[in-house]
């Protein structure tokens, strides 16, 4: 009985030392106070503000916001078609060459993402590529198309080999084959690969930091840096903060029903 | 049936390696108009290779493939007119039995009612009508390959090829489907490539069997021929049961073997030649009385197989032989055994000896398989001279471990020879050494070679 208790104890008090600095910032998003950690009382000022523009520097952050969301969406769209053309790349090798693709292929992902940042920011300047937009994207796609390869060089491996000879054994050319064929076997992947460049993109600081010159380029999380070095946060980040929750929030309960339906069609037949 | 003289594909001395290991070698046939060809061998030998070599997938080292006379060694796999049935079905299981069998006739962007028209004739020949709405992986195994057949066939190639198409079914629904292919076989008219590792299935379905083992062609004939009179000892032993025995030749129409004299219908062979005898199981006459029988056998073992009973006996000369029979008889009974001559199969021996390319060394060292053994003094070749090593079967040493031999291997092949065991040795370097031993091994034991400094004979090489 003691045991029942003190095991449920354990995963409550996890998930709320887990869960308490953002639910801390959601509920001070319902106060004006400039101050975090100061309730003056219940009021939607804040969201008000942020959305009318009415606080100081809304828009170079609605532009920041902007940026992040852009950037991380070019930079998963394309590492998504680099990274799915790579996996098939690397699932058609044989042996050590295999390997050691697939090694060279983990390294950036546990690379430290300050060396990342670093050596690009390196190199940029051994090729006398100017900074700003350009390399943001381009670093962002160098970091995020390993987990892209990572997602769907699963996908591949469950494949039937014999599928894609298959199609060309009914008359598919190699390119009908992979349109027709390959991608539809590999969508599932190339969609969870896809996503995890998009969020990888989202929240990345270190590489973002060091590859986007001095042009004034800002995503969302070097804003907030400056923004927070300036002499503490700009209250309206909390509402903020607390809608970026929300949304992530509502986009994994989509994938979890998705995948729980998937399931239960599955298990039916 | 519709076989007719004209040859629709042949293949010319077709060579394919892989990573340096020849897994083809020197390969030719050829396959008529409407006829049902079946590769047949262990797994490994290349047959699946040669199929895909036909389809595309794979294109020859060395050699040519002619489809009507024209070669399309160039020709990608989208472009030649055969279709495959894989040995895993290879469906695509994110279309429907529908979309599935109609993919190839939508690539050629035929107009939808023709599609729909040969979709459902084809669905009704492979019987799955009603089926074509159905997600492919909620069928069965049986379905998904009548789906796999029937996508092949709707796009009416010139030659079906099927890759060990019921290796995934169950008994009762192979024998089923074996009739099946047979009867769309004869109705369709098309040429059919058949691999498989099942002797009985190649023999059930084919007009010609291609027998294959290690990369090379061992036989080619139709399946009475296979049987009745195996060309070597691998295809005697492949294909049914069979007692395989030294014998010699005496002169034509006469043959030794199990230390007795038969008369037999080969000739040509010369006198006193070395050869190897074949006889099938249910070729040897058993009966109770010693008169009219040709030599006497206990009878050591008798286990009833459905329809026959099988029996081992050792002969009164001490050979062992495997005999069916409709009758039982008590082990331990004396028995008298009758072969009639046309039931002996007589084949040249492939081999008389083990035969080394080797180097001497000096005067009491040779090296050949990449190892250095001890010789008896000689001093006909000098150091540097490359000789013919040459070490009779049964002289060969075999251990259990492989770091006690001279050279380290593993049991590849194992043929019974009434009295002893003929062994196929494969050495790690690839080469073959073939060993006569009274010992028992397995398939895939790892041994240990060892060869004695007197069974080692030098001669010249001869170009």
């Amino acid at each position: 009985m003691m045991k029942k208790i003190l095991a449920k104890c354990y995963i409550w008090i996890l998930l709320i030392l887990l869960y308490a600095p953002i639910l801390f910032i959601a509920v001070f998003s319902f106060t004006e106070s400039k101050v975090l950690g100061n309730w003056t009382g219940f009021s939607t000022q804040l969201y008000q503000n942020l959305f009318t523009g009415s606080m100081q520097g809304t828009g170079s952050l609605m532009r920041a916001v902007e940026n992040t969301l852009l950037i991380a969406l070019i930079a998963a769209g394309i590492s998504t078609l680099l990274g799915t053309v790579a996996a098939i790349g690397i699932h058609n090798m044989r042996g050590r060459k295999r390997q050691v693709i697939s090694f060279l292929n983990n390294i950036p992902m546990i690379n430290p993402d300050i060396i990342t940042g670093v050596s690009l920011f390196l190199l940029f300047v051994f090729l006398h590529i100017s900074q700003g937009y350009v390399t943001v994207v381009l670093a962002h796609i160098s970091f995020c198309t390993p987990y892209v390869v990572l997602s769907v060089l699963p996908k591949l491996t469950q494949m039937n080999p014999n599928i894609y000879e298959a199609a060309l054994d009914l008359g598919a050319t190699p390119g009908q084959a992979l349109r027709k064929v390959l991608i539809p076997q590999l969508r599932p992947g190339m969609i969870s690969g896809f996503v995890l460049a998009f969020t990888m993109s989202l929240d990345d600081f270190a590489v973002t930091f060091f590859t986007r010159g001095t042009v004034g380029l800002d995503t969302l999380s070097t804003y907030i840096y400056t923004d927070a070095r300036k002499g503490g946060l700009t209250p309206e980040f909390r509402p903020l903060i607390t809608i970026m929750f929300l949304c992530v929030l509502l986009l994994l309960l989509f994938i979890n029903i998705r995948q729980f339906r998937a399931e239960k069609k599955q298990n039916l037949k | 049936m519709s076989v007719t003289s004209e040859n629709i594909i042949s293949l010319n001395h077709v060579s394919k390696s892989y990573s340096g290991k020849k897994v083809l070698d020197d390969i030719s046939f050829y396959v008529r108009k409407g006829e049902f060809v079946t590769l047949l061998g262990p797994s490994g030998c290349g047959k699946t290779t040669t199929l895909r070599l036909i389809a595309g997938f794979l294109s020859p080292d060395e050699g040519d493939i002619l489809l009507d006379g024209k070669d399309i060694s160039e020709i990608p796999p989208y472009r030649r007119p055969f279709n495959t049935v894989f040995q895993r079905y290879a469906l695509f299981p994110h279309l429907d039995v529908y979309d599935n069998i109609a993919f190839g006739l939508k690539l050629q962007k035929l107009p939808s009612e023709e599609i729909d028209k040969r979709v459902r004739k084809v669905l009704k020949m492979v019987s799955m009508t009603d089926y074509e709405d159905r997600d492919v992986e909620s069928l069965s195994g049986g379905q998904q390959q009548r789906v796999a057949i029937a996508r092949a066939l709707v796009n009416q190639p010139k030659i079906l090829l099927l890759d060990e198409p019921l290796a995934a079914l169950d008994l009762k629904m192979r024998k089923d489907m074996q009739i099946e292919l047979k009867e769309m076989h004869r109705e369709l008219g098309i040429t059919f490539i058949y691999v498989t590792h099942d002797q009985e299935e190649a023999l059930t379905l084919s007009d010609t069997i291609i027998v294959m083992n290690e990369g090379k062609i061992q036989q080619i004939g139709t399946p009475t021929d296979i049987y009745n009179e195996p060309k070597n000892s691998f295809v005697a032993d492949f294909i049914g049961e069979s007692n395989i025995l030294n014998g010699k030749m005496i002169e034509d129409r006469k043959v030794e073997f199990v230390g007795h004299c038969f008369d037999c219908v080969d000739e040509g062979f010369g006198q006193n030649v070395d050869v190897d005898v074949v006889i099938r199981p249910e070729d040897i006459y058993i009966m109770n009385k010693l008169e009219g029988a040709q030599f006497s056998a206990t009878v050591k073992s008798c286990t009833f197989k459905g329809v026959h009973y099988e029996m081992f006996v050792d002969t009164d000369k001490g050979y062992e032989l495997m005999i069916q029979d409709y009758n039982a008889f008590e082990p331990g009974s004396t028995v008298g055994l009758l072969i009639r001559p046309s039931d002996i199969q007589v084949m040249k021996k492939e081999r008389s000896c083990n035969s080394f390319e080797a180097t001497v060394v000096d005067s009491t060292h040779v090296s050949f398989l990449s190892e250095t053994f001890e010789t008896e003094e000689q001093t006909r070749f000098p150091a540097g001279t490359k000789v013919l090593a040459r070490v009779a079967f049964d002289k060969v040493d075999l251990t259990d471990h492989q770091e006690d031999g001279t050279i380290d291997g593993e049991v590849h092949f194992l043929l019974y020879k009434g009295d002893h065991y003929h062994l196929t040795v494969l050495t790690s370097e690839g080469e073959h050494i073939w060993v006569d031993t009274n010992d028992i091994w397995d398939k895939g034991d790892l041994v240990g070679v060892n060869i004695a400094k007197e069974d080692i004979h030098l001669c010249e090489l001869q170009q």
